[in-house]
């Protein structure tokens, strides 16, 4: 189970980060999609694997950490805010320059 | 305990709420909504700044299991820069007509004001990541204000970065959380010492993760790339509202390198200084050769603002309580003025006469650390301070020399060269505010650094930081 989590994280953080490097917004927005992805579950395994365990103290000496479940709900609300506005201003930015490559070489100040 | 605390996040959370509601449309409410709520906010932070270190429990849970608000000199410090300045640019803001030339300008700026507060007021290290969060997505609707192709695309590339900046973040909470089992700074600084020698590896993981983090916000070489698109992009007076931003992160450097990862931590010891250090050195060279070879006004301020950032985190990286206080006069320094020097570019835009040409020569002059307004106060602090490292006063005198140089060169072909006096006069008021904040700061040199030198060895002898959690779980 951890090894397979393990690998799971590390898939994703290498396909996002991998992405993140192309010049065009829309493979860039897919790579932070699933470095999120990625952040999320090992947020989430932070508090250890526990199976068939609730996130209670009471019955029982088995349970599971609920603070990493709140952590990773705050921080899939925020990711998933954070793309929503990534997205629209990757669509303002093409829609206005008519291309949707990420480089901003061609400013006109910088040419002077 | 004092509810006082709550409001400098409360009060703009609420009146921005109030804007959007009942405002929406009638832009001199708005105005007047935004301009009260910036002064009840200086006040609040005037206040504060003479209250002891003190806490405030989020729905009365108690620490470490509930999150923790923690006033102490630091917090009160920067609440009272970020009221100032917010007060300066918003008057900035509404005399040049800025506000009118997109919607929810309001509404955003005092989002972004609750941001910056909560990440200075909270005492949980996931909390100061929510706060990030807030004031970055504020960040990003205020950066591309008015629109433009060039700004939008700026903009993407300014939030990509942070983007995958908060990512980091994540990791490096997680990798603690897992270690220790709390994101409470002040337990975190008490269970730290105590964790088992296996698990110090993943701590220092954690430590330059978080350092990264902060060190992207900081501007710092080589994560500094984001900031010279987006400050010369940004409408003029946000570039000036961001010169705070930057100091999130070294405010956060602080805290961190003081609170939790101290140099008499086994696990990290002195790692973080020994990368801050180089680091910071890099970010001076980059910021003066970048002051002295651009043309563009903004894009040159942007650079200056990259270079004093070095300067600044080359006196954090000792980490010594006269270091620190030498760091924190700059810090307020740096920020009014860098933010003096946007609101000259913005206003340089359409009028450039002898009063505007007179106002940017003091303004650089105070950049580049001349005597006699407070850059040179603030840079003499912290050479007296690395006293001995030869290498730091090479990089920080021979800086100045070049964004000074840098500076005057880009003066004299704007106001020389291209004189333009046609536009109608816009206000100066804001500009004027912002200088005289900088002379006060001049003036006051000595009181005020006596009181940084009390915060600076509070910060380094953090117990009363720690006991005003009450980890105990007695109130």
């Amino acid at each position: 189970m951890e090894i397979l989590i393990a690998i799971a994280i590390g898939t994703l953080t290498a396909c996002g980060l991998y992405l993140m490097l192309r010049a065009r917004t829309f493979p860039v927005i897919l790579g932070l999609s699933l470095l999120s992805y990625a952040v999320n579950l090992f947020i989430f395994i932070s508090g250890r694997i526990k199976l068939n365990a609730p996130p209670i103290i009471g019955e029982g000496s088995q349970y599971t950490d609920p603070l990493p479940q709140a952590l990773v709900l705050t921080a899939i609300v925020i990711s998933f805010g954070m793309t929503a506005v990534l997205v629209i201003m990757a669509l303002g930015a093409y829609l206005t320059a008519g291309h949707d490559r990420v480089d901003t070489d061609a400013d006109p100040e910088d040419q002077a | 305990m004092s509810q006082l605390l709550i409001l400098p996040v409360i009060l703009p959370a609420i009146l921005a709420g109030a804007i959007i509601l009942i405002a929406r449309n009638t832009l001199n409410a708005q105005r007047a909504i935004s301009i009260l709520g910036t002064i009840a906010l200086l006040a609040l932070a005037i206040t504060l700044i003479q209250a002891p270190t003190q806490s405030y429990f989020l729905g009365n849970w108690p620490a470490p299991f509930g999150i923790a608000l923690v006033l102490d000199r630091l917090s009160a410090l920067m609440l009272l820069l970020t009221a100032t300045l917010a007060l300066i640019v918003l008057i900035h803001t509404i005399r040049t007509g800025w506000d009118t030339k997109g919607r929810h300008f309001h509404a955003l700026y005092l989002f972004q004001l609750m941001g910056l507060n909560g990440a200075f007021l909270t005492g949980d290290a996931f909390n100061l990541f929510v706060f990030f969060e807030v004031l970055l997505i504020a960040s990003y609707g205020l950066m591309v204000h008015g629109g433009g192709e060039a700004r939008i695309r700026a903009g993407v590339q300014y939030v990509a970065f942070n983007l995958l900046g908060s990512t980091l973040f994540l990791f490096a909470l997680a990798t603690i959380y897992s270690t220790t089992g709390t994101l409470n700074m002040a337990d975190l600084a008490q269970k730290l010492p105590q964790i088992p020698a296996n698990d110090t590896a993943l701590i220092r993981v954690a430590a330059v993760l978080l350092m990264l983090v902060f060190a992207v916000k900081a501007a710092l070489v080589p994560l500094q790339f984001w900031l010279p698109g987006t400050y010369a992009n940004a409408p003029g007076p946000i570039a000036a509202l961001f010169a705070v931003m930057t100091k999130v992160g070294a405010y956060a450097l602080i805290r961190f390198g003081t609170l939790v990862f101290p140099t008499d931590l086994p696990a990290t010891n002195t790692l973080l200084a020994s990368l801050l250090y180089p680091a910071a050195l890099a970010t001076i060279a980059v910021g003066a050769l970048g002051t002295f070879g651009t043309r563009s006004l903004p894009r040159q301020i942007a650079f200056a603002a990259i270079g004093s950032m070095g300067t600044l985190l080359l006196a954090v990286s000792a980490f010594t309580p006269q270091a620190t206080a030498a760091a924190l006069y700059y810090t307020l320094h740096s920020t009014l003025a860098t933010a003096a020097l946007f609101l000259i570019a913005d206003l340089t835009r359409c009028r450039r006469d002898g009063m505007t040409a007179a106002l940017y020569m003091a303004a650089a002059i105070a950049m580049a650390g001349m005597p006699p307004l407070s850059g040179f106060v603030g840079k003499l602090l912290i050479l007296d301070a690395l006293r001995g490292d030869a290498i730091a006063w090479a990089a920080i005198l021979i800086a100045s020399l070049l964004t000074m140089i840098g500076l005057a060169r880009t003066g004299s072909d704007l106001f020389w060269k291209s004189p333009s006096t046609e536009a109608p006069a816009e206000s100066k008021t804001a500009i004027l505010l912002c200088l005289a904040a900088l002379a006060t700061l001049t003036i006051a040199a000595g009181p005020i650094t006596s009181w940084l030198t009390l915060t600076a060895e509070a910060l380094h002898a953090p117990t009363a930081y720690i006991a005003a959690n009450h980890l105990g779980g007695t109130k």
